[in-house]
């Protein structure tokens, strides 16, 4: 009985150690499962979860690069920066939008305007960006949100650099504005491979000098490599690579006399540009109406947009640049020097004008403006009266494609090369040119009407400008620049760019003599713009132009007054001055103005008196009344 | 005097067992100051406390006599199911868990006193029915294994509700549950995964689900998986150095101090670490295997060895767990975890197997 018991406890500690044992190699085999596991993880995957861990703990941080300045030949600043406190939301990590909204509106002023932009914004934009629901907030909006900032979670505060155009609608279209980048920028950044540069930055040039220059603008965004937790918060810098500010943009205009000129047109719509001749600087560049460029910096709300969009003024239209009119009699001295240089006319050929044009066999009559004809006329009264009838003939005897030829040395029909975007060419007729573009023959007729500026000619009012620069400059044409030198924004060092010669004139310094000597009476008494050129103390070269808005049939008067506002004829006028050794040339356009010597040249006459006098005309430029009535 | 002195506190101390747990705690203490952030000593010095407070509860228990413990087996086992079934009735809601019970000032989690109430109360009833060890015996103990187990995973706790489970099952398994119907049963648990798993909640089946493919869900319940992962795999061969780990300092890993703190160690001692807390972990089950194969009752066999494996189980379940062979299941790493309780659980543990070991002589003679 006792040793039954004993072996019976004997079998069961033998059993009881065996389960033991088994036990524990299964333990072991877990254990071994384990160890296969860290040997994967830390050895054989260490590289691969080294990246994971860094790419966890390090982020980059851009530091976007103060835009460099804007600032006219005189240092007169034209876009700055300047930082203020941003409310910004990023949609994705907000619930319930438009509650969020009601509720910060109790915190700091929302007006509907903001919340219009914003939706704009919201509609343009992807859903993770983050968006300014209110911009330039003062220090008491930024503490009272701050202190409620636990409220609103994807609604945060910035500090940002905003940029401001000080000189607001002046020289708008020549400096343009920076706007938000949205997906059509981005894709192009991307293309150029500068989206790397961009990281960071939310706006950038949209349109003029701002667009153009970007590159000079925009400077090398620097970084910073922080350390970041779990939730996103930065912990310690690692590395810091300091951001090239962008480089500032000395413009070749002049602000005063920028301002001046816009003044000249009061509320005539219009463009004016005016470049010194020996470097294609350009002095002034003016399309009336402009826009206040500061309405386009945060995003621009709908009232805004809406009202320059529809505008019948058509404010956003860059009519400098942009703007395609016939360039009418302001052709005139062009088609003079051509008459000279191609011995088609002598100085003293003249004509006996009836009052009009017939090139035979056709009965139609290429009327002069002057009806009755302004008798006997010759090269240089040609200039001065403007008469047409010279005109139609000289044109005829030259042939279109000889004319065609002879103004593309002037840019007529191309862009003039100046240093911003968008730029229009305009047109110079040509046979060939008729053929691609309307697949028609050229008719003799078709020549005529070039004669004077008018049929399928366009000019810009830029392009205008440039070829009475080059007439003014003894025939070398110089590119035309709105940006005069680049000062570089880490060292201050300034590279000049203005002074590029691109051509020379295929004419000789005589014959251009003759014109400009003629351009000269044309703002004498007796000349189309003598009234703009009376008591000038310094002698100017010019010539008035009229460029018809409609067709005007044949045995039809145009009569002024009975023209709808917007079809009366553009006023042009083209100038240098002074005569004997130019400073300035610019060319007028003022749209539905009437006759160029009465609308236009009075314009040119203030800039001009600003420029070479000093004189500021307290009132705009009056619409005179004309003692000849004009071309 | 001294000698004495020393002989009569040390005398029901296993010396072996006592240095590997003081060097495991002691490294706890150095893993936790770089896990709760460095530079704030407070849950070094409290968790110091805990093995303060615990040690004193393992010196006493030590130098309990087993008899003792088989007398006080019913009742507490008794007492734990009554705690258990108050919980189940009014007890407090923290993270969605019922879990305590409010006891005057403090609060109690009864679901820790029936990790140590179940093996003792197993063990003291196979030692009761020894001579006469049948099927109906192991049902019953199956039942006293089942009621707690349910009421526990009710609350919800599956991993409590495991580790109770499988200190049970030790028991059984050592008092020499037959292989039939150990496999009958693993392979009736596997056809009842179906059924039970639309019973699980949601947390519960997510955390399986994302255990699998954690990638499918990497920012919501797979985030702490691949994060643990990126830390082991990042602390490579010799780790990232003390206090230098990225993850675990940056708040990248959850619980860092508690349940992930093993993470946190990977990271900063690498795969060298690991190895090496894996030796002191061996060491400290060798040794108690020791001492439950020299036993000299059934009683205390069962209770060492159910203890020793149980102690195994946390470790392996709270490493596989971290390392992401395992669902992530609120289970701590035994004596290095931030927390009183579940080391205290665990030295009265050790304190038992101590008073075997060192009662042992005087049972036989």
């Amino acid at each position: 009985m006792e040793g039954s018991t004993l072996k019976n406890q004997q079998s069961e500690l033998q059993q009881f150690r065996l389960r033991l044992f088994v036990a524990s190699i299964m333990a072991l085999l877990l254990a071994g499962v384990l160890v296969a596991r860290f040997v994967y993880l830390q050895i054989l995957r260490h590289d691969h979860y080294h990246t994971q861990a860094e790419a966890n703990r390090i982020s980059i941080l851009p530091i976007v690069p103060n835009r460099g300045l804007i600032i006219d030949r005189n240092g007169v600043v034209l876009a700055y920066n300047y930082p203020a406190y941003t409310l910004e939301v990023t949609p994705s990590k907000v619930d319930k939008l438009d509650e969020t909204l009601d509720e910060l509106e109790k915190i700091v002023t929302i007006t509907p305007r903001d919340r219009k932009r914003f939706n704009k914004l919201l509609e343009e934009s992807r859903n993770f960006d983050s968006l300014p629901v209110r911009t330039r907030l003062n220090e008491d909006e930024a503490a009272r949100f701050a202190v409620n900032r636990y409220r609103f979670p994807g609604v945060e505060i910035k500090a940002r650099l905003f940029r401001m155009y000080p000189e607001d609608s002046s020289a708008s279209h020549a400096i343009g504005y920076i706007g938000r980048i949205n997906e059509a920028d981005l894709k192009k950044l991307d293309t150029e491979d500068k989206a790397a540069n961009y990281r960071g930055t939310d706006h950038l040039g949209k349109i003029g000098i701002e667009q153009s220059y970007e590159n000079e603008l925009h400077g090398t965004t620097g970084f910073e490599e922080v350390e970041t937790d779990a939730g996103g918060r930065a912990v310690r810098s690692l590395r810091r690579q300091e951001p090239v500010p962008g480089n500032n943009l000395v413009l070749s205009i002049d602000i005063k006399l920028q301002k001046v000129a816009e003044k000249a047109f009061g509320d005539r719509r219009g463009a004016l540009v005016a470049i010194e001749p020996s470097t294609g600087e350009v002095l002034a560049f003016v399309s009336q109406p402009g826009y206040d460029p500061n309405l386009f910096v945060d995003g621009i709300d709908q009232t805004s947009w809406d009202m320059l969009n529809n505008s019948l003024d058509k404010p956003l239209n860059n009519r400098a640049l942009r703007g395609q009119y016939p360039p009418g009699s302001t052709y005139k001295p062009f088609m003079a020097l051509a008459g000279l240089h191609t011995n088609t006319r002598s100085p003293s050929y003249s004509i006996s004008d009836p009052g009009y044009f017939m090139l035979p066999p056709s009965s139609h009559h290429y009327r002069d403006w002057k009806a009755g004809g302004h008798g006997v006329v010759d090269l240089q009264r040609s200039l001065v009266i403007s008469c047409d009838t010279y005109y139609y003939g000289l044109a005829n005897d030259m042939g279109a494609e000889t004319i065609s030829k002879f103004m593309d040395q002037f840019s007529f029909g191309k862009k003039t090369g100046i240093d911003v975007d968008g730029e229009l060419s305009g047109i110079n007729p040509s046979p060939e040119w008729k053929r691609k573009r309307y697949k028609q023959k050229w008719y003799g007729g078709d020549t005529i009407s070039i004669g004077i500026g008018q049929g399928y000619n366009l000019a810009t009012p830029l392009q205008l400008a440039h070829g009475t620069a080059m007439l003014a400059n003894n025939g070398v044409a110089m590119r035309p620049r709105l940006v005069k030198a680049i000062q570089e924004g880490s060292t201050g060092k300034i590279k000049s760019l203005s002074g590029e010669e691109i051509r020379r004139g295929n004419f000789s310094m005589e014959h251009l003599d003759l014109v400009k000597q003629a351009m000269v009476a044309v703002t004498k008494p007796g000349g189309t713009a003598a009234v703009a050129g009376a008591g000038a103390t310094y002698n100017f070269a010019g010539k008035t132009g009229t460029a018809q808005v409609v067709g005007i049939k044949q045995n039809e008067k145009y009569v002024e007054a009975n023209v709808d506002e917007r079809l009366r004829d553009h006023a042009l006028f083209v100038a240098f001055a002074p005569a004997e050794l130019p400073r300035i040339a610019l060319a007028v356009l003022v749209e539905n103005g009437g006759h160029g010597g009465s609308a236009a040249a009075p314009i040119a006459r203030q800039v001009f008196d600003y420029l070479l006098l000093g004189k500021i005309p307290n009132t705009p430029a009056p619409a005179l009344k004309e003692e000849t009535e004009d071309d | 005097m001294i000698k004495q002195l020393y002989d009569r506190i040390t005398e029901h101390i296993d010396g072996p067992l006592l240095t590997f747990l003081l060097i495991v705690m002691g490294l706890g203490l150095v893993v936790l100051y770089s896990a709760s952030g460095g530079g704030n000593p407070d849950k070094v010095f409290s968790q110091a406390r805990s093995m303060l407070i615990a040690l004193i509860a393992m010196w006493l228990i030590a130098n309990m006599h087993p008899q003792q413990m088989m007398r006080l087996a019913l009742p507490i086992y008794v007492f734990g199911l009554v705690l258990l079934i108050c919980v189940a009735l009014f007890g407090d809601v923290s993270h969605g868990a019922r879990r305590w019970l409010h006891v005057g000032v403090t609060r109690i989690q009864p679901s820790e006193l029936m990790k140590l109430a179940i093996p003792l109360m197993l063990a003291w009833f196979f030692q009761r029915y020894e001579s006469n060890l049948h099927w109906k015996e192991f049902l019953f103990g199956a039942l006293m294994l089942a009621i707690p187990a349910g009421l526990i995973i009710k609350q919800p706790d599956l991993g409590t509700t495991l580790l109770i489970c499988a200190s049970g099952f030790y028991v059984l398994f050592l008092a020499g549950l037959s292989w039939k119907l150990i496999i009958a049963g693993a392979l009736s648990i596997a056809a009842l995964i179906p059924t039970v798993w639309p019973l699980l909640h949601d947390y519960q089946r997510r955390r399986v689900l994302t255990l699998l493919d954690p990638a499918t869900d990497p920012l919501g319940a797979g985030y702490h998986i691949i994060q643990s992962t990126i830390a082991l795999g990042s602390g490579g061969i010799i780790g990232k150095g003390w206090m230098n780990g990225s993850q675990g300092h940056l708040d990248f890993l959850p619980e860092p101090t508690t349940d992930f703190i093993f993470a946190v160690f990977a990271e900063e001692f690498g795969f060298i670490g690991n190895m090496i807390l894996l030796l002191l972990y061996i060491l400290i089950i060798g040794r108690c295997l020791m001492i439950t194969a020299n036993a000299s009752t059934l009683f205390a066999r069962l209770l060492a060895g159910a203890i020793t494996f149980t102690f195994f189980t946390y470790a392996f379940v709270n490493m596989g767990m971290v390392s992401g062979i395992l669902p992530v299941v609120g289970v701590p790493l035994p004596l290095l975890s931030y927390g009183g309780t579940s080391l205290l659980t665990m030295l009265v543990g050790f304190g038992i197997l101590m008073s075997i070991e060192t009662h042992k002589q005087l049972v036989q003679s």
